[in-house]
């Protein structure tokens, strides 16, 4: 069992680059190591082995344990993404509304499958269960944009339009 | 000065509602037009977004739907400067629409300023009537009191368990210590269910009210909002609400001169299903694996870091100040015997108007999918509402008359779940439904009872096996005698409940199973290993829109000669069926 009631934050340790600015935020605050792990998250685009070592140094957990937390929650990710996270929703709604031939068309439009990224590294798929966007069904959000109402030819002309801007850049 | 509002929910913005309010930013800058343009939540009619509300110097509010940015440049120079309103794209005005219906059997509680008021404003919350209740209860009320009222209103967990609010206020409040927690549920999991987001997006406030008016009458002085990680917008919402609270004194120290403290703090869940069920979203709280533990101890006594805790869900909250304000009685006067007030639906799936309904409990499903939703999408056939999502079951369409109450539901084997409706029509395989849920339950199942963890994964296998064509005899039993084992071994609600969409598919379309298994096919035309498409060579006119439509390129064939389908690139999506003019592409 994890002791998060002992979890402080040893404000001393700071010096790993990137999300110590965050850190003060978790001074003194219980359960802290999510929301840790959410932070080295968004700075890095997923959880680097070195910063796993560097939080179970601040918060006093096991790395084994962290891992542990890491891999029961979908949000987190232990491998670089692509630049931009694809997720297609195949919830209830989308699912009859035909979400499976999205989930083709990105599959063979960008030859990788759930959980993948492209070589060039653009984009990585990201199968989820709900984005609450059900009565829009299909819905596929690309980064933070939701996008509805869906058919393959959309999905294709939206694929496009992230290659040509990622050229354009 | 007329005002203009546009719905910038989630639904809103991904319906493109962003571009349309750029635009009409731009023609009040260009045409230097006098209004007042402000953003809103959702109304709940989502399948007319976005919406764009124009409201006359007379207060006359007229909402126009599909408002695309060319749509909302006519509407502002025809309407906003030239009082002249258009017409053919009003869904809700003076004159009747075809969209009224939607509202017509609606009774907003919880949702009665979604889509009304902006939700970045607290002042707009104040002046619809907001921090009244907590104001009253502060002034005029103990806290036995509001546990009273909120008992005597029949107000039940909203949350899918559907247990009396009132009688777990008192159960916590009773609890021994001082310090004392409660949790507001925002992580909506249930696939097809998304109420909660929209609440949260649309009129924030009444759900922090809502936890005040919970914490005071508990003794409770910390609050947690749990919140699903894939709402952004509704994260970023309540953070900036709950810094507007904190700057106005409504939240923090001596709230409104009395001696009640309290501060809410957000949450943001890491993706897991299983989260929504108490004891595993205390644990996540606390930074570890959101796993179920065994209750007792229920978390009213020991809950988040072993103290007590209480736990509603979003919209149980948005209820609580409306009961306040308007007593117990209004709130107990809608509904049946056993379940009181409103319930909000999220009517999505195969039903022509999807969108958020809030309904006296009672309405039959019927009227829901007919009254409310207008019907099945391209007039096809009615076949189920699947309820509850993945713990909850399937309920055939004979079975459209039906009240909708805890009971009612829960006689079909179905669960009133957290609200979320969808409906399916007569191209919507049974097996192939409960497969899908299986799936996801498997996948979200936290490994910690047996039953669940290795249950779920031999059922998927067999349906798997059944909707790929190589279903066997006995397969039926077998699935029966797993769900009893599942549901009987395991110790929090997602093991409990698992089951359910395989059983209610196997009670109420049991001939689907048996197509499935004896006959090797699926009566919906649905699961693409016991389908193939072809084309009709003889029908074929070779005008290439299957062609054009095919998503992969299986499609080949010179103009005005005879397509052939490739069943090897073929992904079975059904494309050049839908297009096709001339009734040449067979599934078969």
């Amino acid at each position: 069992m994890l002791q998060t009631e002992q979890i402080k934050i040893d404000q001393s340790k700071q010096g790993f680059s990137g999300f110590k600015i965050e850190l003060w935020k978790y001074q003194g605050e219980m359960g802290a190591l999510i929301p840790l792990l959410q932070s080295a998250q968004e700075t890095y685009g997923y959880i680097p082995e070195s910063a796993i070592e560097y939080i179970s140094e601040i918060v006093g957990i096991p790395s084994a344990d962290i891992y542990g937390v890491i891999t029961f929650y979908s949000q987190f990710r232990l491998k670089p993404m692509g630049k931009n996270i694809i997720k297609v929703c195949d919830g209830t709604a989308c699912h009859v509304n035909a979400s499976t031939a999205i989930i083709k068309t990105i599959e063979s439009e960008l030859q990788i499958s759930n959980n993948e990224t492209t070589e060039d590294g653009l984009f990585t798929l990201q199968k989820v269960a709900c984005l609450g966007c059900c009565s829009l069904s299909p819905v596929i959000m690309i980064n933070d944009e939701t996008y509805g109402r869906l058919t393959p030819k959309k999905v294709q002309q939206l694929l496009n339009e992230y290659r040509e801007n990622a050229a354009k850049e | 000065m007329k005002t203009i509002k546009v719905g910038l929910g989630t639904c809103g913005v991904s319906a493109g509602g962003e571009k349309t309010y750029e635009a009409i930013k731009n023609e009040i800058e260009k045409q230097n037009i006098q209004v007042i343009l402000k953003e809103t939540g959702c109304n709940g009619m989502c399948y007319r977004e976005p919406l764009m509300e124009v409201i006359d110097e007379q207060n006359n509010s007229v909402v126009y739907g599909e408002v695309t940015p060319e749509r909302a440049k006519r509407i502002m120079t025809e309407h906003v400067l030239n009082n002249k309103p258009i017409q053919e794209w009003i869904v809700q005005g003076s004159e009747p629409t075809q969209d009224n219906s939607f509202f017509e059997k609606q009774h907003r509680i919880v949702l009665r300023n979604c889509g009304i008021i902006d939700p970045n404003s607290i002042d707009e919350y104040i002046a619809a009537g907001g921090y009244q209740a907590i104001q009253k209860v502060l002034k005029e009320y103990t806290p036995e009191d509001v546990i009273d009222i909120i008992t005597k209103s029949g107000l039940r967990g909203r949350g899918g368990g559907g247990f009396l609010t009132g009688l777990k206020w008192k159960f916590c409040r009773q609890a021994e210590g001082n310090q004392k927690y409660i949790i507001c549920n925002a992580d909506e999991g249930d696939p097809g269910a998304f109420m909660d987001r929209s609440t949260l997006e649309s009129d924030p406030h009444s759900v922090l009210e809502g936890m005040m008016i919970c914490a005071y009458a508990i003794g409770a002085q910390d609050g947690y909002i749990y919140c699903r990680a894939e709402y952004p917008k509704a994260v970023q919402r309540l953070k900036d609400s709950i810094r507007v609270a904190l700057s106005r004194g409504f939240l923090g120290k001596n709230i409104f001169g009395s001696d009640f403290n309290f501060s809410i703090k957000i949450k943001e869940g890491a993706g897991a299903f299983v989260c929504g069920e108490e004891t595993a979203l205390i644990a996540s709280i606390e930074g570890k694996r959101g796993m179920p533990r065994f209750r007792p101890p229920f978390p009213a006594n020991k809950g988040l870091w072993g103290k007590p805790t209480n736990i509603n869900n979003v919209e149980t909250f948005a209820n609580v100040a409306w009961i306040i304000m308007n007593g117990p009685e209004a709130f107990a006067s809608m509904g049946t015997e056993n379940s009181k007030g409103t319930k909000v639906f999220a009517l999505a799936g195969k039903v022509a108007r999807g969108g958020l309904a809030e309904v006296p409990m009672g309405i039959t499903i019927n009227e829901i999918v007919y009254d409310i939703g207008g019907g099945i999408k391209d007039n096809k056939k009615f076949k189920a509402v699947q309820m509850g999502g993945p713990s909850g079951g399937c309920i055939p369409a004979s079975m459209g008359d039906l009240q909708i109450d805890y009971q009612q539901i829960n006689k079909t084997g179905a669960i009133m779940g957290s609200g979320g409706l969808v409906v399916m029509d007569e191209t919507t395989c049974m097996v192939e439904m409960a497969k899908f849920f299986l799936t996801f339950t498997q996948e979200e199942s936290c490994g910690k009872c047996t039953f669940c963890r290795i249950g779920t994964k031999r059922m998927l296998e067999i349906l798997e096996r059944i909707t790929d064509g190589h279903g066997k005899e006995g397969d039926i039993e077998l699935l029966r005698d797993l769900a009893d084992k599942i549901k009987n071994n395991t110790i929090c609600g997602l093991g409990q409940t698992a089951p359910n969409p395989v059983l209610t598919t196997l009670k109420y379309f049991p001939e689907e199973y048996e197509a499935h298994i004896r006959d090797k096919k699926c009566p919906a035309h649905s699961c693409s290993a016991l389908i193939t498409y072809s084309i009709k060579a003889d029908s074929c006119k070779g005008c290439t829109l299957c062609a054009k439509a095919c998503p992969t390129g299986a499609i080949t064939g010179d103009k005005k000669k005879a397509h052939e389908i490739d069943p090897a690139i073929c992904v079975k999506c059904g494309k050049c069926f839908e297009v096709c003019k001339f009734g040449a592409v067979i599934k078969n």
